[in-house]
């Protein structure tokens, strides 16, 4: 008897182990990740870094349109989705019934989130640079981006919603409030920091994605910014697989790169900081 | 008096309120009809891509037998004698580096998930969740990066190759990229088993970790099969990595150590470059809509296992 409670026991401690060595594995990777390009980036990181264009080809000088660029793009992303992420969430959480429409559109939203981002792409340069003629552009690329996004501020917002207590609307509702005025002034406050968190992963996620603006938009080398959103622009994640695959001198460019990887890396984990930071404070708040 | 008073006023302005009700009726509908089109347009978004995607790839079939499109090994749209628009060798190159990366995400994904919801305690939990955010937050083209400066280097050594770019390489980024997925829905349906499952294996005596592998991972499976499913469509239509790491050679892939090209690194490499209202570029978009109809599949096989599931749950 106490034989079979030691093996037991050793399964359980080995089993446990195995799982630790698990998380270990993921933790490990995650931590080498971040070091080596912290450690390697953080030399290239100087203020001409940041504020001054590529010169000579992109062997020399900064990235600063690629960073205006990125910031300008994910704007126009914004601008789209979350109103639209939003509302849409509103509909689902705040007036849908059980039918057949909002089974399709929960499914259309749930497999939209698993299209591949270059099939967003290829969407983008059907709808938005030919047929609506937008042309290789912000405004295309980020639209585009901005659909890419739309399942997760759809998700992210209406989570918020779910987490606004019934009592809230029923409240209203009995004080002779119309269901808009309920909403307006009793559900939408609530829900406001929820959506702010979730919509700002989902522009973390959309700022560090290629493949969408790749032939929407993005720009090989353009030393000046763009002067309006018909323009072409450089942006930070094309520009750091110019710098690490196409640039004719890959090698003497690769401090350029880390650089690059790590503003990149610290504009989204800063977004992503910052999301988190603040879904963190809710929760305690709610909890009292 | 006063009462006398109101009650006039009531009954003057009721035909007012009346109206006014009437008003706000319409106004409430028109909102409602507002977020309803919001909710519509996703749907409409889902089905325009289908429909453009579709239309954009038919004029390719005026020139390629369809059949031959799939089963052809030979890609090569620039040949000047003859050419050719196979893409079988990119479908199994998408597919080798998938499930290499299944092979190595899903047991550890698998681990990280039970580890969280049966070994850690809470504070634990509450550190790594957000690590495992941070990691899904890494932009792929940076994983990308790393895979040429960290891993090609290490692979190139350990298997006597001159570099270290092919499927290993994107096999283990793509484990990467599809770990937070796994990870997090595994977790969501080991949770949602009923307690009383693991209360009455423990009162029977067997320890937490019998309970764990022979009935909260049985009763999750469903669950956890749709979280490998979610996590293989993320692999198979993950692009910068694969383009990066996997050396992107249009040869016939014979094994994890060759260099491949998958669908979604061929489409980012030729279609900068194609003449546009070519064969060669209806046929790039042909690719993306074989892609489009097998990513579709698998997120629509997982969302009906997850929905079974969650329907036995309620």
């Amino acid at each position: 008897m106490t034989m079979k409670i030691k093996k037991k026991d050793v399964a359980q401690a080995l089993g446990f182990f195995l799982l630790r060595l698990c998380l270990g594995l993921v933790l490990f990777i995650l931590i080498l990740f971040l070091y080596d390009i912290i450690r390697k980036g953080a030399g290239s990181l100087t203020w001409e870094f940041l504020t001054k264009p590529p010169r000579r080809g992109m062997s020399e000088g900064g990235i600063f349109p690629a960073i205006m660029g990125t910031f300008l793009v994910t704007i126009v992303t914004a601008l789209l989705a979350v109103p639209l992420g939003i509302a849409a969430a509103i509909y689902l959480n705040e007036y849908a019934r059980k039918s057949r429409l909002t089974r399709l559109i929960r499914l259309s939203l749930r497999n939209l989130s698993g299209v591949p981002s270059i099939v967003f792409g290829l969407f983008g340069v059907i709808l938005f640079v030919n047929i609506l003629k937008f042309g290789t552009s912000i405004l295309s690329a980020g639209l585009t981006l901005g659909l890419l996004t739309l399942p997760w501020t759809v998700t992210a917002s209406e989570e918020a919603l779910k987490n606004v207590p019934n009592s809230f609307r029923e409240g209203a509702l009995a004080l002779g409030a119309t269901k808009w005025q309920s909403i307006r002034t009793n559900v939408l406050p609530y829900a406001l920091p929820g959506m702010l968190t979730g919509t700002i992963l989902g522009l973390a996620r959309a700022a560090g994605e290629t493949a969408p603006i790749m032939f929407t938009g993005a720009a090989f080398y353009l030393p000046f910014l763009p002067r309006s959103l018909k323009d072409q622009f450089m942006a930070l994640p094309y520009h750091l697989y110019i710098m690490a695959t196409q640039h004719h001198a890959i090698e003497t460019v690769r401090p350029l790169a880390y650089g690059t990887a790590l503003v990149l890396i610290m504009l989204v984990l800063g977004m992503n900081m910052a999301a988190v930071i603040i879904r963190h404070r809710l929760r305690r708040k709610s909890r009292m | 008096m006063t009462i006398q008073t109101e009650s006039r006023g009531d009954v003057r302005t009721a035909p007012q309120w009346k109206q006014r009700q009437g008003r706000q009726a319409i106004k409430e509908s028109a909102i409602r009809a507002f977020f309803l089109s919001c909710g519509v347009l996703v749907v409409l978004v889902l089905i325009g891509i289908f429909i453009l995607l579709v239309s954009t790839a038919l004029p390719a079939f005026r020139e390629i037998n369809f059949w031959e499109f799939l089963s052809g090994k030979a890609w090569d749209p620039t040949s000047p004698e003859k050419a050719m628009y196979g893409i079988l060798s990119m479908i199994l190159s998408s597919f080798l580096a998938t499930l290499g990366a299944m092979f190595i995400a899903v047991p550890i994904g698998i681990g990280v998930a039970a580890y969280l919801s049966d070994v850690a305690n809470w504070r634990v939990r509450e550190i790594v969740k957000p690590v495992v955010e941070v990691l899904a937050g890494i932009p792929s083209v940076v994983v990308g990066f790393l895979g040429i400066i960290l891993f090609a280097p290490i692979i190139a050594r350990l298997f006597h190759k001159s570099n270290g770019l092919n499927a290993v390489n994107g096999s283990f980024l793509l484990a990467i990229m599809a770990l937070p997925t796994i990870i997090s829905i595994s977790e969501d349906s080991l949770n949602a088993v009923p307690r009383a499952y693991a209360e009455a294996s423990l009162a029977l005596g067997a320890s937490r970790w019998q309970t764990l592998v022979r009935v909260r991972i049985p009763a999750a499976l469903s669950g956890i099969i749709a979280a490998i499913m979610l996590g293989m469509g993320r692999a198979i239509g993950e692009t910068m990595t694969v383009l990066m790491a996997t050396g992107n050679a249009r040869a016939f892939p014979h094994g994890l150590l060759d260099s491949i090209r998958t669908m979604t690194a061929n489409i980012a490499i030729e279609l900068g470059e194609v003449p546009y209202y070519t064969t060669h570029y209806y046929a790039l978009f042909a690719i993306g809509l074989v892609l489009f109809v097998i990513t579709f599949i698998v997120n629509l096989v997982a969302d009906v296992i997850l929905h079974k599931y969650q329907e036995r749950e309620l």
